[in-house]
């Protein structure tokens, strides 16, 4: 067996990398896969934190590598998944203790026992980037619609043309629909026209994204938040699902409904 | 209310946001691969030299920008113009220029 090793990617930092990790992992545990996802952001470490996993940690994917324990002491399992599991960063090391050729060959193991591994990458494209991009064969690239972020997407984008992951997919993060309607936000077709790559999925903003990370409990698996609906969505086309994109038309309040009217006539 | 503040806004903020993108990515993406300009140098260098007997050592191609626009400033100081174009450079650009 061979799973798919999938980076998941952004250059700015704060674009939601670590949510879509998360909810991505936990997507594809629910449909029945079997999930490792790591944590490459050495001495930042977060998704254990939005994960709710953070008291379990012993072991880190630093011990890891210098063998300070065996691979699957460090592996945590997740705790309402029996298939899905979280490999942590090191919180008090440096990403130089680390390298490409050890990234690789963890990923070479991991993808012998696992059907998907999750790799959060750390903002920047030093070294900590790197190490994250060098056992993927898939890349995913997280942006907002904003000028900052889409311009450091469109530097990962040339990157990783550079390697062999010169087919990526985005997931553009934190659309606000009554924004896009005023043109006050760019919408899907404009960050599309300017980044070229296939799309895999839309994720509106939402509060409830706040309330899960506080709970440690990813957006995915609440019935009623529609960016958990947009990551079930994604998670699906991983799998090869082909999924419309969700309508970003909805609860318009009663002023989007009044101006709905009045942009129509 | 703000639809009808809608009345005074004739520029939504997003149509900059894609118009300074659009812009900004002409030069990040030049420099990140440096390789694309020197080839796109060289096409031009065949595709001219078709018709047009150059200086290429003097050639100058750079990107510029002002406020509105991105520029590809070509500066190519010409030595002699062919009655007809060379065929044997149209060969060559028939097979490496696609």
């Amino acid at each position: 067996m061979s799973g798919r090793v999938i980076v998941v990617t952004s250059g700015k930092g704060g674009v939601g990398k670590t949510t879509a990790v998360a909810n991505i992992g936990t997507g594809l545990a629910l449909n029945n896969h079997k999930v490792v996802m790591i944590d490459a952001d050495i001495g930042l470490r977060n998704l254990d934190v939005v994960m709710g996993l953070e008291n379990r940690i012993v072991y880190d994917l630093i011990d890891v590598v210098e063998k300070k324990c065996r691979l699957r002491q460090a592996l945590i399992k997740d705790k309402r998944f029996e298939n899905l599991f979280l490999l942590p960063a090191a919180q008090t090391r440096d990403k130089s203790e680390i390298s490409p050729q050890q990234m690789k060959a963890l990923c070479a193991e991991l993808s012998e026992e696992f059907d998907y591994i999750l790799i959060d990458c750390p903002a920047g494209i030093e070294q900590g980037f790197k190490n994250a991009v060098a056992g993927a064969t898939e890349a995913i690239i997280v942006t907002t619609p904003e000028v900052s972020a889409v311009r450091d997407a469109d530097r990962i984008i040339g990157l990783l043309h550079s390697s062999d992951l010169d087919d990526p997919m985005l997931i553009l993060n934190r659309i606000r629909p009554d924004m896009v309607r005023k043109g006050d936000m760019m919408n899907i077709d404009d960050v599309n026209d300017i980044l070229a790559i296939r799309l895999l999925g839309v994720v509106p903003d939402d509060e409830g994204i706040i309330i899960s990370t506080n709970k440690g409990e990813p957006a995915v698996l609440g019935k009623n938040s529609k960016a958990g609906e947009a990551f079930r969505n994604i998670v699906r086309r991983i799998q090869g699902e082909t999924v419309p994109l969700m309508s970003m038309d909805f609860d318009p309040g009663l002023f989007g409904f009044l101006r709905k009217m009045f942009n129509n006539k | 209310m703000d639809f009808i503040k809608r009345f005074g806004e004739d520029t939504p903020s997003k149509k900059q946001a894609v118009e300074r993108l659009r812009l900004v990515l002409v030069h990040d993406r030049a420099r990140v691969s440096p390789g694309l300009m020197e080839k796109l140098r060289e096409d031009i260098i065949k595709a001219i030299t078709r018709y047009i007997d150059i200086d290429e050592d003097k050639m100058e191609i750079e990107l510029n920008s002002t406020e509105n626009r991105a520029e590809l400033v070509a500066n190519i100081p010409v030595n002699r113009i062919r009655r007809v174009p060379d065929k044997k450079i149209g060969e060559e650009i028939g097979t490496s220029l696609s």
